[in-house]
């Protein structure tokens, strides 16, 4: 079988911040009761992480749980990995009313990294990106510009953001642009 | 004539000049000079023509509210036109050019105007080119057009090089304005520890404070101001932004800022503009005042300026806008500006003051001074064309007849001060009248309110009607700690800055100068200098019975120009109100709209232009089809090939190949963009009854079943294949544009209607690239790729599985759109270009063609098959399609069955799906419609059906078309008529099977 191949081929760009796709990324969609203690078990079982509260994302590596809505869960996995992981999810949760997929080639992921980050951020986002309103660890899904998007912070100065397969191509155009190095704001870092 | 002096100019570097040219005139000014005062320390006090009736226009103001310094700004692709020149920054090489002239600003012969401006009045056009009506669009228009207006539209061939962007800020307190008032209530807010954002629209703090002089805290303005911008500079919760104007203040404490980044600047990187998109819980605006012009004879010839202008081009600039100024007012304030002149050395010949007694301290030090007053006197009339030679001197309570005439260069004039209270106005604050100083201001009991009910904006300082600096200065401490409060912040503990008491005697409302002008003399006092409205056109509104300020705003053109009326607007309602004998507060205000001064459209589109105007979506193989000849379609935000083309072929003869090829052998297509959504959980099956009109819950595992969607009023909605994968999970395909809605529409539902149901759904669309492999050679290239059985009995039509081919894991529906053997194959998206690529290589040997969009629409209307969005338009019901086998009869419910139950719907006149056949072979033209004998209600020709898909079929070699046709299924070879785009040529068509090819689905089969 071929190697999976990126919207992008690994695209970047540097200017305000440094923009890079990433990935494959192995994501896998669970949408159940998320506060079901069957659901709880299976889930922090496979990734080894804390269950995430309200929009947390809890994350390690290329590993992960990200809370997306009441009902739906992102967990992040090693891409070779989900096949697996998504067996041993269906398994552990037999007779549950969950639903479990393999995504991970459904969408582009890119890591923004630098001091400019929040700046950068609320160029596209209608997003309070202040350290107190997004602290790390907590997950957005809002819309960059014209398309949907998610975006978590994973320390102050590097953040992860996806969206559809299909846009990789015009969330990477948008990001640059708006990291143009001519284009500091100096709102959230003075 | 205006002069730069040799002193004085705190804005101004004097050691650094600027080079410029206005109207290809090279001239210098220093570095801080805006555009205005760089004209006027040239001596250039003609700048504009006006706009109807052509007449010499000078700079009137300083700031945001100039009516007539309007320029076209820079070159080429940079050209903007109605650029204020007190607005604009000086830098170095700036082109501008005066507008609204021809053929040039000296001599312009559209003046010609002004000597029939007695016919020129309120409503001429509307009274004079009524009749005949055809002469306004051709005639009337495009002269009316020609003449007037103001700046250049730009070449539309250019494009607008700069670049733009958003920004999205949340905070607490929003201060609009860095007067001293803004900062003083955003000091107090801050205290607080609120998140607080500043906004000035100019390029340096403190406002008017240092121009009008006084003192603060034992200091003057000017180090006051810098003191409190350096302690808010130090507050990590305060963020202080100039050159970016509060725009607008909408719903919910949004708020518009429109930050000039780049424009002050000769050579540019970066963003030109920056939109700010505000949240702010509380709105301070602390936007100030604009000085009012007084209604006399004459006010518009250049020389004429407010005379807080007089005094900021004085102190900001250096600049004596005339060596001699006569001073006119009905208020104490202006007697600052005959003051400073004069300390400047400037000869003042006279203050005419319209008061009887005029003014109090400031007049007494005006006259110690050795400047003459005149109380209880009015100007007649200015003398002068294209620059003020003198002021006819005549009794304020007459009719202007002249007792003395004044050599002067300059008029400086102050009709008293209105707060700006625009911003208060955009989301709904209503305005009180002030009777004792003459202006509207906030109502404060009546604020813009927030969801909560509470209000969301307040007033400081002037904007508040505060007119004195030690008052402006109370109110804004009051207000910044009265927000931090409301927010729930302690309250701070700032201390009160103190002014000294400053007692000034009320001004005098004066409309019009003198009290009773005669005719000619109101016939040349200007209300509106940029729409060219005077008293007189106002007054003629008044007695032709438009009593209401909206109306009258329109039937004289008041403040409808960029400015918006921002001088003009109280003189003109005031003149309104007296003409119609009510008070001032009974005729009111028109509405105050954002923007508060015009924003460019590059910030409001902001990022989103060329490569990102708008998304583009790409399916895994994009990249491979633009380097194969793609002919892109655009399929919502997807581009699909429309049909490859090869070396000299048309787009006609490239579709024809594929189709051929296809039919013939073997074609590929990449239907990654088909929606692809999972349905899972014990209510799937009766939730999918429910959503489509047939029955999906007896479906078995493995298997596939085309279905229709409808709406709940019954129109056909969406269509596709449905797979079964196991007991509790199906996957539903959608058309391409359908994923996200019918996704949305599904969840809309469940969340809503049948929140019980246990029902997940996930739209995978995008996870998979999927390529159809279609032919009478598909079984042999699938073979070929090896890995899985494909044969008949293990994959039979409508039969779907899972398995692996040449490597790849795959899920092999074998579903057909074309009337072919055919397989649709989805392969994960990171894999996609791999496996097409695996698959153009194994099928060579067949010739394997890919095909684009208009192949698979032949391929699909040969076989007669349905496509949404051609044979559906939001008004047709699967029974018009006789798709009656797609509905089931046995269920008891699904979304549509009760609307298609109502009488309309189930009415035998509704059109009815056909084949069509021209009785030639030609094409039928999309779209035409079937002509019936007689006319309608409206004189046109009755119709009895109409075209909804017709092509070449290259299969046939004749035209084919679908249609709907009253009665048609009844109406088999019966010949009908379709009318051609022009309205007449008539096309014979005979009613058909809309099966052509292959009725008996042998190809599919096999």
């Amino acid at each position: 079988m071929s190697d999976p191949v990126l919207p992008l081929g690994s695209a970047s760009f540097d200017g305000l911040v440094e923009v890079r796709e990433i990935g494959p990324q192995g994501m896998i969609t669970l949408r159940g009761d998320l506060s079901a203690p069957e659901v709880i078990a299976a889930v922090t079982d496979l990734a080894g992480l804390e269950m995430p509260g309200l929009r947390g994302a809890n994350t390690a590596g290329d590993t992960g749980l990200l809370w997306m809505s009441p009902d739906e869960l992102l967990l992040l996995v090693p891409y070779r990995q989900a096949p697996a992981a998504v067996d041993r999810l269906t398994a552990a949760l037999d007779g549950q009313h969950v639903l479990i997929v393999n995504v991970s080639d459904m969408r582009a992921l890119f890591q923004l990294r630098g001091t400019q980050l929040r700046d950068v951020l609320a160029k596209l986002a209608p997003v309070d990106f202040a350290p107190e309103a997004l602290p790390a660890g907590e997950l957005r899904r809002t819309r960059f510009a014209q398309v949907a998007a998610g975006v978590w912070l994973l320390d102050d100065t590097t953040a992860r953001v996806f969206c559809f397969r299909s846009v990789a191509g015009y969330m990477f155009s948008l990001l640059s642009t708006v990291a143009d190095p001519d284009s500091q704001v100096g709102f959230h870092v003075k | 004539m205006s002069i730069r002096l040799a002193t004085g100019g705190r804005l101004i570097d004097r050691n650094s000049t600027v080079k410029f040219t206005f109207n290809g005139k090279s001239m210098t000014g220093a570095d801080g000079d805006t555009l205005a005062s760089a004209l006027l320390a040239n001596d250039q006090m003609l700048v504009g023509r006006s706009f109807k009736y052509h007449r010499p226009r000078g700079i009137v103001a300083s700031g945001a509210e100039e009516p007539n310094a309007l320029v076209n700004l820079g070159q080429g692709a940079h050209h903007e036109p109605n650029q204020r020149a007190t607005t604009t920054e000086l830098f170095p090489n700036l082109i501008a050019t005066s507008q609204n002239h021809w053929p040039s600003l000296e001599y312009d012969i559209g003046a010609l105007n002004g000597f029939f401006a007695r016919y020129l009045t309120a409503g001429f056009y509307y009274k004079t080119f009524m009749q005949p009506r055809a002469f306004w669009k051709h005639v009337y228009e495009p002269f009316i057009r020609q003449s007037a207006g103001l700046g250049k539209a730009p070449d539309p061939e250019t494009r607008d090089p700069d670049i733009y962007e958003h920004f999205y800020a949340f905070v607490d307190v929003l201060v609009v304005g860095g007067g001293v008032a803004g900062l003083q209530a955003a000091r107090a807010a801050g205290e607080s520890g609120a998140k607080v954002l500043v906004l000035e629209q100019t390029a340096f703090w403190g406002g008017r404070a240092p121009v009008d002089g006084g003192e603060i805290d034992g200091l003057s303005p000017d180090d006051w101001i810098k003191k409190t911008v350096q302690a808010l500079e130090a507050m990590p919760n305060v963020t202080l932004r100039t050159r970016n104007m509060g725009a607008g203040v909408y719903d919910h404490g949004y708020v518009l800022g429109y930050e000039r980044l780049t424009d002050h600047l000769a050579n540019t990187r970066g963003p030109r503009h920056r939109l700010w998109r505000i949240r702010a819980r509380q709105v301070i605006a602390a936007t100030g005042a604009i000085e009012r012009p007084i209604s006399f004879a004459g006010n518009d010839v250049p020389g004429v300026m407010l005379a807080s202008a007089a005094r900021d081009y004085l102190i900001n600039f250096g600049i004596a806008v005339g060596r001699k100024t006569v001073v006119v007012t009905n208020n104490d304030d202006a007697y600052r500006t005959a003051i400073a002149l004069k300390k400047a050395g400037q000869d003042v010949p006279v203050v005419i003051d319209a008061r009887e007694f005029g003014g109090g301290a400031l007049m007494q030090e005006a006259k110690a001074l050795g400047i003459r007053v005149e109380t209880g006197r009015a100007i007649a009339k200015v003398k002068g064309g294209k620059r003020v030679t003198g002021v006819a001197l005549c009794a304020m309570a007459g009719g202007g007849a002249m007792v003395e005439e004044i050599a002067c260069d300059a008029v400086a004039m102050s009709g008293g001060w209105s707060p700006v209270v625009h911003l208060w106005s955009h989301c709904g604050g209503k305005l009180t009248w002030d009777d004792e100083q003459s202006f509207f201001r906030p109502d404060s009991s009546k604020a813009p309110t927030g969801a909560d009910g509470q209000a969301f904006v307040v007033c400081a300082g002037a904007a508040d009607g505060h007119m004195h600096l030690r008052y402006v200065l109370q109110d804004a401490d009051l207000k910044g700690k009265g927000v931090a409060v409301s927010l729930g912040c302690d309250r701070p503990q700032t201390t009160l800055p103190t002014a000294p008491d400053s007692v000034e005697t009320p001004l005098m409302p004066v409309w019009l100068m003198p009290a009773n002008a005669w005719d000619d003399l109101r016939m040349k006092a200007w209300l509106d200098f940029q729409n060219d409205v005077k008293v007189s056109d106002v007054q003629l509104a008044a007695r032709e019975g438009y009593e209401s300020v909206e109306h009258t705003k329109r039937y004289t053109t008041l403040g409808m120009a960029t400015d918006q009326g921002k001088l003009s607007n109280i003189n003109g309602l005031a003149t309104l109100a007296a003409s119609l004998g009510e008070d001032i507060p009974n005729v009111g205000t028109t509405t105050f709209r954002p923007p508060y001064t015009p924003i460019s459209m590059g910030a409001i589109a902001g990022e989103a232009r060329g490569e990102i105007f708008q998304p583009l979506r790409k399916t895994p193989l994009h990249d491979w089809h633009e380097a194969n000849g793609a002919h892109w379609e655009p399929v919502g935000h997807w581009r699909r090939p429309y049909c490859f083309l090869r070396d000299g072929e048309d787009v006609e003869q490239a579709v024809h190949r594929e189709v051929l090829a296809t039919r013939n052998s073997l074609g590929l297509l990449d239907a990654s963009t088909l929606g692809k959504i999972i349905v899972k959980g014990p209510d799937a099956g009766r939730f999918l009854d429910m959503l489509y009109t047939n029955m999906m819950s007896t479906l078995k595992p493995g298997k596939c079943r085309y279905g229709l969607m409808c709406s709940e009023n019954g129109f056909l909605s969406d269509d596709g294949v449905v797979a079964r994968i196991d007991e509790d999970t199906f996957l539903c395909h959608t058309t391409t544009g359908g994923a996200d809605r019918i996704h949305a529409h599904m969840e809309e539902w469940l969340q809503t209607e049948w929140w019980d149901w246990q029902v997940y759904t996930a739209n995978v669309t995008e996870q998979y690239a999927q390529v159809a492999v279609v032919g009478p050679n598909a079984r042999k290239l699938l073979e070929k790729l090896g890995g899985m059985d494909v044969g008949k009995e293990t994959l039979p039509f409508m039969g779907w599985v899972d398995g692996t081919l040449a490597g790849f894991p795959v899920r092999v529906y074998r579903i057909s759109f074309s009337g072919e053997l055919s397989y649709e194959i989805a392969v994960p998206a990171h894999l996609g270009r791999a496996f097409w690529d695996k698959v153009l290589e194994a099928g060579a040997e067949w010739d394997a063609t890919p095909y684009g969009t208009e192949a698979l629409h032949i391929m699909r209307a040969e076989k007669g098959f349905i496509m949404i969005g051609d044979e559906t338009d939001g008004t047709i019901i699967p029974q018009d399609l006789g798709l009656h086998w797609a509905i089931s009869k046995k269920k008891d419910d699904y979304l549509g069955k009760r609307a298609q139950a109502r009488s309309h719907m189930t009415d035998p006149e509704r059109w009815q799906l056909v084949g069509l056949e021209t009785l030639d072979g030609s094409v039928l033209p999309d779209g035409a419609y079937a002509v019936a004998p007689g006319n309608n209600a409206n004189g046109q020709r009755n119709t009895q059906g109409r075209v909804t898909s017709t092509y070449h079929s290259p299969t046939l070699g004749k035209g084919i078309a679908m249609g709907l046709v009253r009665h048609g299924p009844d109406r088999m070879d019966e010949v009908i008529t379709f009318i051609g785009d022009d309205g007449e040529t008539e096309h014979k068509a005979r009613i058909v099977n809309p099966v052509f090819f292959d009725p008996e689905g042998e190809k599919q089969n096999v």
